[in-house]
């Protein structure tokens, strides 16, 4: 076959094909690879009041000896120095951790529930997955501060049920819980779809032999399910765990001023304080906290595709 | 039974924990009163006060834009990303390559809008309409990309190779015979690439200049300020825009794959 077309267009042939790898290949090369040399090197430069606000470490590729006697790590001696920083970084990976527990936790028995759901109501089930995902994270987090507020609805409903004092008020707004209702209500979809699509797979034969043999069913889960669903742990946790970690709009608009989350300071130094350095060297660190992470899922992908 | 019963209500549980939220903000974007709290009757007030708000219209206007541009752009790139990834088995730089692809799926958005905001800052570009669409379009060609090879990998070649050994230069194969096949995964893709560039509020903020704010952002401006029914109003458009699309989508998905699924049955029965 390779052959026959060699013979019938050698140079439509190679030439599109290298288009086709060529193009995006530029592209991410460009704008998603190139700037992170970027933020590197300016993680390295002074803060100054100009635009843009930073003093340059070097100009041209020629003078590399002179931005290597320049370099300063005075961001990163101050992000380390100061422990409002390492609280926040700590404080990020502590709620990212908990939030794909809690993910798991609530996302394992509903992909399970679904997979094990007859075959035909399957697809309309996926899609009540996804249907929220494609409504606005925004609108979303938006929807949750109508509930949560001291005044909001849920107050309203204890109200109602008398569950609660009418003097009373449910004090969840703007504090951690709020934050991790917020994300777990958020990457819910990201964490049952990897999850149903390991469960969905499973060969039930294996099941039924199991409980054949005489294998209750609970430790027939634990013996043979989450072992075969394992990938889909791994990649859901993954894609929760590394967003969650530098998520800014959940923990700014429903956390409390003592929620500290590395997204939101990363935020306040650029566009509050306008230190583009410093908040540099924050994406730096971040950058490298999650790179493990990162890597065990860029793995987890190349095994499925 | 017993298994049978926990399915159903951990379903109709989670079900309820995604849907209710979304739910009250629709119901009380009708709320005549401004308070969230209080049911003050049935209206339309809060879609028409949105309507004459201009920056809003505004905002709206260059999402639009933004969100066609950047998912067009997205899918094709991203549609040669998954072809290149799926067909062209080894080539010089594939590790990066399909390192490139992923990354960007989980990469936190801080992240991802500083590097570019100091990238366009760097090479001297204006900060507007067109940085925020090249920003989008690097991050949903990967969603895309991800989508269109799940199709490719599933995929009868036999039809490809069959044009191929009758002579049909690839170009016209991939024309003809490929992206015909692939066609549902590549519109799923498109609007999947669509809605993420209109839901798009960190990237934005930092690609953004003067004249291009786009909705998400406005809307985080307001919601600073507290909730008001007017921005209930404006999500629940949002909401109804791309449910209908969702729908549409899924819709003619199911049409293609029933005429395939009849052609291939027509096929099987040969000449009448």
């Amino acid at each position: 076959m390779a052959a026959v077309d060699e013979q019938v267009a050698p140079n439509s042939r190679s030439t599109s094909r290298w288009l086709v790898v060529f193009l995006p290949y530029l592209w991410l090369l460009l704008f998603f690879v190139a700037p992170f040399f970027i933020i590197l090197k300016i993680s390295f430069s002074d803060t100054a009041i100009a635009l843009p606000p930073y003093v340059p470490v070097f100009e041209g590729i020629g003078a590399i000896g002179d931005f290597l006697s320049q370099l300063d790590f005075e961001n990163y001696v101050f992000l380390t120095d100061d422990p409002l920083y390492v609280q926040a970084y700590l404080s990020s990976l502590r709620i990212a951790a908990f939030s794909t527990l809690f993910l798991l936790l609530i996302g394992y028995p509903m992909a399970l529930a679904m997979a094990r759901a007859p075959t035909s109501i399957r697809p309309t089930l996926v899609m009540m997955v996804i249907l929220p995902f494609w409504t606005s994270f925004l609108i979303r987090v938006y929807a949750w501060i109508g509930i949560l507020k001291p005044d909001g609805l849920l107050t309203l409903l204890l109200h109602a049920v008398g569950l609660m004092g009418p003097e009373d008020q449910v004090q969840i707004f703007r504090t951690d819980t709020a934050v991790f209702i917020g994300m777990v209500y958020s990457y819910l979809p990201f964490m049952v779809l990897p999850l149903y699509a390991a469960l969905e797979k499973m060969d039930n034969t294996l099941l039924e032999a199991a409980n054949d043999l005489g294998c209750p069913p609970w430790k027939a889960f634990w013996k043979i399910t989450f072992p075969l669903s394992l990938p889909g742990v791994i990649a859901g946790s993954m894609i929760c765990f590394i967003p969650i970690t530098g998520e800014f709009v959940i923990p700014d608009l429903l956390g409390g001023a003592d929620t500290l989350m590395i997204g939101k300071t990363l935020w306040t130094e650029f566009f509050g304080n306008r230190d583009w350095p410093l908040a540099s060297a924050v994406a730096v660190i971040l950058l490298v906290l999650l790179v493990v992470p990162i890597m065990i899922f860029q793995n987890q992908q190349k095994k499925v595709a | 039974m017993k298994s049978y019963r926990f399915d159903a209500t951990v379903l109709t549980l989670g079900f309820a924990f995604l849907y209710i939220p979304i739910i009250i903000l629709i119901v009380y974007s009708f709320n005549a009163s401004r308070l969230v709290t209080v049911w003050g009757g049935f209206s339309l007030h809060w879609y028409q006060t949105m309507w004459s708000n201009q920056g809003l219209m505004d905002a709206a206007w260059v999402t639009a834009r933004v969100g066609l541009l950047s998912a067009s752009i997205g899918t094709i790139l991203g549609t040669m990303a998954a072809l290149a990834l799926v067909r062209f088995g080894r080539f010089p730089g594939r590790m990066l390559f399909s390192g490139m692809i992923y990354a960007p799926l989980v990469m936190p958005e801080v992240i991802t809008g500083l590097s570019m905001l100091l990238l366009f800052v760097a090479i001297g570009i204006d900060r507007g309409f067109w940085t925020v669409t090249v920003a989008h379009t690097t991050f949903t060609m990967c969603y895309v990309a991800i989508v269109v090879q799940s199709r490719l990998l599933t995929f009868d070649r036999s039809l490809e190779e069959a044009a191929l050994d009758l002579g049909c230069p690839p170009v016209q194969t991939f024309f003809k015979i490929t992206l015909p096949l692939i066609f549902p995964a590549v519109i799923a893709g498109w609007m999947l690439a669509f809605t993420l560039s209109l839901d798009d509020l960190v990237i934005a903020s930092f690609t953004t200049g003067p004249g291009a704010t786009t909705l998400p952002i406005k809307i985080y401006s307001q919601v600073r300020l507290g909730v008001t029914p007017e921005i209930n109003a404006i999500c629940t458009i949002l909401i109804g825009l791309v449910t209908i699309g969702v729908i549409i989508s899924s819709i003619t998905t199911k049409r293609t794959e029933l005429r395939r699924q009849q052609d291939e049955h027509m096929a099987l029965r040969g000449p009448v």
